[in-house]
C-alpha cells in the first residue's frame, strides 16, 4: 500500500461525498441563462407595481378621514377574507394600507412565480428529457433540484431587496425602512415557502402539469384558509404561510418571529423534496399517472367535442374564477356607497353616468371589468389552434378528412360559446353576491343581462384574433394590445381625463353601461356583424395558407 | 399500372431558403416506394405538399388522381399519414388519439385496431405525456395502419422503434402490400427500404437525383471486388471503370462500374485467380455515391464546386 494509493482512495471518497451536488454551480448559471428574460420581467413587474401603488396612495387618500373610511370598508368579514387581517385599521396609515391590501395579493403572485420556476427547472425538464442529458454528464443527482431551489430563493431575495430599498425611497409618510423590510422579507418568505412546496410536488407527480396543479392547488388552499381565518377571529390563518407574512404586521408594529416560521417550514419542506428526490427513480413520480380510457368516447370523436375536451379544465377554472370574481365584488356592494361618497378620486374612477345612482355606476364598472377579464379567455381559446399548429399537433388532424374550416371552426365555437357562458356565470355571481349583501334581488336580472350583453364585444375581440390567425399567425399576440388599451381606457380613462374619442376607441365603451344606462341593441348587432366578418376573413385566409409545423 | 402519386418540378421556398428545387416523384399503385434523402433534403416538405398542408410554389402534384391542395379533404379519406415527429396531446390517452384520428378520417376497423395494439405491444390507456418517443410513434402507426386507406404516407415511421418492433412493422407493411395498397416510405434506414421497397427515389437538396426500381439502380452502380491473383494485379487499376483501387497483403480491392465488369473479370482470370469475392452494390453504396464524393459529403462539394458536382451526375 503506497501513500499515493491511499490519497487516491481518499480522493475517490471525497468525490463520492460531493457527488450528489456536483455541477451545481454550472447548473445554476445555466438556469439563470435560460431565465434571463423571465426573471427580470417578473421582478420588474412585481416591484414596479408595488412601488407605484405606494407612491400613488397619497393621491387617492389625501386626508386621514378618507383613510379611516377606507379602513372601515376593509374591516368587514368579506374584505378581510379577500385582503388580510386588517392590522392597523385603528390608525389606517399608508403603511398599514400597503400591508393590509397589497401584501395578500402579492403573496399570490410570488407564489405563482416560484411554483412555475421550480416546475420548469425540475419536473418539466425531466419530462422533456433535458435532465437526462444533464445528468449523464458529471452532475450529481440532487444538483438539478437544488439548483432550481437556489434560483427561486435567490429570485425571491432579490425581490425582497428591491422592495426593502425601493419602498422607503418613495418617501411616502409611514412607509419606513423597518416596515418595508418586514413587508419585503415576509413576501419573499412566502415565495420561498411555495418554491419548496413546488419542489415536493415535482417529486410526487410524474408530469409538469400535475406538479403545477398540485402546487398551485396548495397555494389556493393556503389563500382560502387564510381568508376563512381572517373572516373569523384569525386562528385559522396561522395554518397558512400567507397568514404568517401578514402576522408580521409590517408598518404597524413589526414582529419578526413569524419570519422564523416561514424559514423553518421552507427548510423542512425543501429537505423533504431533496429526500424524496433521493429515493425515487429518474423519470418517475411517487404518484404514477392513472391510466385513462383505452378508447375515445363518442363526444371526443366529434371535432367540436375534441376541441372542448382540450379546453375543458381551462373552461372550468374560468367559470369558477369569474363566478367568484362576480360574487366578491357583488358582496361589497353595500359598503361601497358609504366609502366612495366622499372620495373625489374614486368617484372620478367610477365615472358616474349622469342621472344614475352611484351603486348602478359601480355595478356597470364591475361588469366592464368582468368583460375585459373574460376576454383573456376568449383570446386564449381563439389562439389554441395556433399553439396546436406550432406544437405539430395540427398536422396529423388536418391530414384526416377534416377540413381546415371545420377544424378551426370547432375551436372558434368553444371560444365564442365559452365566452357567452362565462359572462353569464360571472353575471350570475355578481347578481347573487349583490343580492345576498343587500338582501334584495330586484336588480339580479338586469345585472345578468348587462354581463351577457358584452358577449358580442368578446366575439369581436375573438374575431380579431381569428383574422390574425389566418392572415399573420405569427402576429397573433398583437390582439392582446386591444385588452391592454381597453383596460387603461375603461378603468382609468375617467381618472386620467381621457378625451371622448380615446374612450370610444375601446370596443367595450360602446356597450350600454347597464344598470346605469338603458339597454341598447344596436352596438350589439354591430359588434356581432363585425365579429362575423372577421371570422369569415380568418377562415378564408387560413384555408389558403401553409400549415406551419414544428 | 397507374400512378398513386406523381409530382413534377415541385418548388417550395421558405423565405430565402429553397426547400424543394424541382423535385420529381412517381409512386405506382400497389408498390412500396422508398423515399430516401438526408435530413433537410426536402422529404418532409414534399410529403406536406402531397398532403395539402403546404402549397407548392411551382410544379404539379397529383395524389390518387386528385389535386392535393384543392381536393385535400376528399383525398384524406383515402390516405393515412404517419408524421416523422409524432406529438400527442398530453391529456389524451393513446387509445383516444387512435380513435379520434381514425374517426376523423372516416372510421376504422375495430378488430384490426385491437390486433395492431396487440402486436405493437402498445398500452392504449397511458396519457400522451407519458409515452416515450417509440410509443408515440406506435400510436400514430396504429391509427394509420388500422384504416382501410388505399395510400399510406409514412415519414420515417420506425424512428424510435426497437428492432423487434421494426420487424413487426415490416411484416405489417408486407401484409398491406398483399392487400394491394400503396406505401410511400420516407426513411434513413436503408435496410428497411431495401427490405420493403420495390422502387426508390433518392433526393438531395430538394431535387430527385435518382429514381427507379432497386434492380435498375443496382445495375447502374459499382460492384466491389476483392481478389488474390497468381500474377501481380496492379495493372487492373488502369482498366476503364475501375475505382478506389487498393493493394494490400497480396490482395487487391476495388470497385468497378457494372458495364465494365466483364473485361475486368476476364483480366483477373488471365492473372490466375486464387480467391475472388464480389459484392453487389447495397443501397448504402447507392446513397453514399450520391452524398459522398472523394470522401467529402456531397453537400459540401456542391457548395464549393456546383458545376463539377452537377456534371458528374
Amino acid at each position: 500500500m503506497t501513500a499515493g494509493a491511499t490519497a487516491q482512495a481518499r480522493a475517490r471518497q471525497e468525490t463520492r461525498r460531493e457527488s450528489s451536488l456536483t455541477g451545481l454551480g454550472m447548473l445554476l448559471r445555466f438556469n439563470l441563462r435560460r431565465d434571463r428574460v423571465r426573471i427580470p420581467v417578473w421582478l420588474a413587474s412585481l416591484a414596479i407595481t408595488t412601488i407605484i401603488t405606494a407612491w400613488s396612495l397619497p393621491d387617492f387618500y389625501a386626508s386621514a378621514v378618507e383613510r379611516q373610511q377606507r379602513a372601515e370598508l376593509m374591516n368587514n368579514p368579506a374584505a378581510r377574507a379577500l385582503a388580510g387581517p386588517a392590522h392597523g385599521v385603528e390608525d389606517y396609515t399608508f403603511g398599514a394600507m400597503m400591508a393590509n391590501e397589497m401584501l395578500g395579493f402579492l403573496t399570490i403572485f410570488v407564489g405563482i412565480m416560484s411554483i412555475l420556476m421550480i416546475t420548469r427547472h425540475t419536473r418539466a425538464n425531466e419530462e422533456t428529457g433535458h435532465t437526462e442529458l444533464v445528468l449523464a454528464n458529471v452532475v450529481g443527482r440532487q444538483a438539478p433540484l437544488v439548483a432550481a431551489l437556489l434560483l427561486a430563493i435567490g429570485t425571491n431575495l432579490v425581490l425582497a431587496l428591491l422592495l426593502a430599498v425601493g419602498l422607503p425611497a418613495v418617501g411616502v409618510e409611514t412607509i419606513d425602512a423597518v416596515g418595508s423590510l418586514a413587508f419585503a422579507t415576509g413576501l419573499a418568505g412566502v415565495g420561498i415557502f411555495f418554491a419548496a412546496v413546488a419542489a415536493v410536488a415535482a417529486q410526487i407527480s410524474d408530469n409538469s402539469r400535475g406538479a403545477n396543479t398540485m402546487a398551485l392547488g396548495a397555494l389556493g388552499l393556503a389563500y382560502a384558509i387564510r381568508g376563512a381565518g381572517d373572516m373569523g377571529d384569525g386562528t385559522l390563518s396561522w395554518l397558512s404561510p400567507m397568514g404568517w407574512a401578514q402576522a408580521m404586521r409590517s408598518y404597524v408594529d413589526e414582529r419578526w418571529w413569524p419570519l422564523a416560521l416561514l424559514a423553518a417550514f421552507s427548510i423542512a419542506i425543501g429537505m423533504l423534496a431533496v429526500e424524496l428526490n433521493r429515493r425515487r427513480d429518474f423519470g418517475t413520480g411517487l404518484r404514477a399517472s392513472r391510466p385513462g380510457p383505452a378508447g375515445a368516447s363518442a363526444l371526443l370523436k366529434r371535432p367540436a367535442g375534441f376541441a372542448l375536451r382540450l379546453q375543458r379544465s381551462s373552461l372550468i377554472s374560468w367559470a369558477v374564477g369569474l363566478f367568484a370574481f362576480g360574487a366578491l365584488y357583488g358582496s361589497l356592494l353595500t359598503e361601497i356607497e358609504s366609502f366612495v361618497e366622499d372620495n373625489e378620486t374614486i368617484l372620478e374612477l367610477i365615472e358616474r353616468v349622469s342621472g344614475a345612482s352611484l351603486i348602478d355606476s359601480w355595478l356597470a364598472l364591475v361588469i366592464t371589468l368582468l368583460a375585459i377579464t373574460c376576454s383573456v379567455f376568449t383570446i386564449m381559446a381563439t389562439s389554441r389552434p395556433r399553439s396546436e399548429e406550432s406544437a405539430g399537433r395540427a398536422e396529423p388532424v388536418l391530414s384526416t378528412a377534416l377540413s381546415r374550416t371545420r377544424w378551426f371552426g370547432s375551436y372558434l365555437v368553444i371560444a365564442l360559446g365559452g365566452s357567452f357562458v362565462l359572462m353569464l356565470i360571472g353575471g350570475v355571481g355578481l347578481g347573487l353576491g349583490a343580492g345576498i349583501a343587500s338582501g334584495e334581488f330586484d336588480q339580479f336580472q338586469e345585472v345578468v343581462i348587462a354581463a351577457v350583453s358584452y358577449t358580442p364585444v368578446l366575439w369581436f375581440v375573438g374575431g380579431l384574433a381569428a383574422a390574425l390567425y389566418g392572415l399573420a399567425p405569427r402576429a397573433m399576440s398583437a390582439v392582446w394590445l386591444v385588452l391592454v388599451y381597453a383596460l387603461t381606457a375603461d378603468m382609468l380613462g375617467g381618472l386620467l381625463q381621457f378625451p371622448e374619442w380615446m374612450l370610444e376607441l375601446s370596443p367595450y365603451d360602446h356597450v350600454a353601461k347597464m344598470p346605469a344606462e338603458d339597454f341598447r341593441l344596436l352596438p350589439l348587432l354591430v359588434f356581432t356583424a363585425l365579429a362575423a366578418g372577421l371570422i369569415a376573413l380568418g377562415l378564408a385566409t387560413f384555408r389558403r395558407r401553409d400549415i406551419e409545423s414544428a | 399500372m397507374t400512378a398513386a402519386i406523381t409530382a413534377r418540378g415541385l418548388v417550395k421556398n421558405f423565405g430565402a431558403t429553397r426547400a424543394l428545387d424541382g423535385l420529381d416523384l412517381e409512386v405506382k399503385t400497389g408498390e412500396v416506394h422508398g423515399f430516401l434523402g438526408p435530413n433537410g433534403s426536402g422529404k418532409t416538405t414534399t410529403i406536406r405538399i402531397l398532403l395539402g398542408l403546404l402549397r407548392a410554389d411551382a410544379g404539379e402534384a397529383r395524389v390518387l388522381g386528385g389535386d392535393p391542395w384543392h381536393d385535400a379533404v376528399e383525398l384524406h379519406r383515402r390516405l393515412a399519414y404517419v408524421p416523422g415527429d409524432v406529438n400527442l396531446w398530453p391529456e389524451l390517452t393513446g387509445g383516444e388519439v387512435i380513435d379520434v384520428l381514425a374517426k376523423l378520417r372516416g372510421g376504422l376497423d375495430r378488430r384490426r385496431r385491437d390486433e395492431l395494439i396487440e402486436i405493437f405491444q402498445l398500452d392504449p390507456t397511458k396519457k400522451g405525456r407519458s409515452y416515450s418517443k417509440g410509443n408515440r410513434q406506435k400510436v400514430a402507426l396504429v391509427a394509420a395502419l388500422a384504416s382501410d386507406a388505399e395510400l399510406l404516407i409514412l415519414d420515417e415511421p420506425t424512428s424510435g422503434l426497437d428492432p423487434l418492433m421494426e420487424a413487426t412493422f415490416r411484416q405489417v407493411v408486407r401484409d398491406l402490400l398483399d392487400d394491394g395498397r400503396t406505401v410511400l416510405l420516407s426513411s434513413h434506414i436503408l435496410s428497411e427500404v431495401e427490405a420493403l421497397a420495390d422502387s426508390v427515389s433518392i433526393i438531395r437538396q430538394g431535387r430527385t437525383v435518382e429514381s427507379g426500381t432497386l434492380d435498375e439502380l443496382r445495375h447502374l452502380r459499382r460492384t466491389s471486388i476483392t481478389a488474390e491473383t497468381v500474377e501481380p494485379a496492379i495493372g487492373l487499376a488502369a482498366l476503364p471503370g475501375v475505382h478506389d483501387f487498393r493493394a494490400e497483403n497480396g490482395q487487391v480491392h476495388f470497385e468497378v462500374d457494372s458495364e465494365h465488369l466483364d473485361p475486368v473479370i476476364r483480366e483477373i482470370a488471365r492473372l490466375g485467380v486464387r480467391s475472388l469475392i464480389s459484392q453487389p452494390p447495397t443501397l448504402e453504396q447507392l446513397l453514399l455515391s450520391h452524398y459522398m464524393e472523394d470522401g467529402v459529403p456531397a453537400e459540401r462539394v456542391a457548395d464549393v464546386e456546383p458545376e463539377r458536382a452537377g456534371a458528374r451526375r
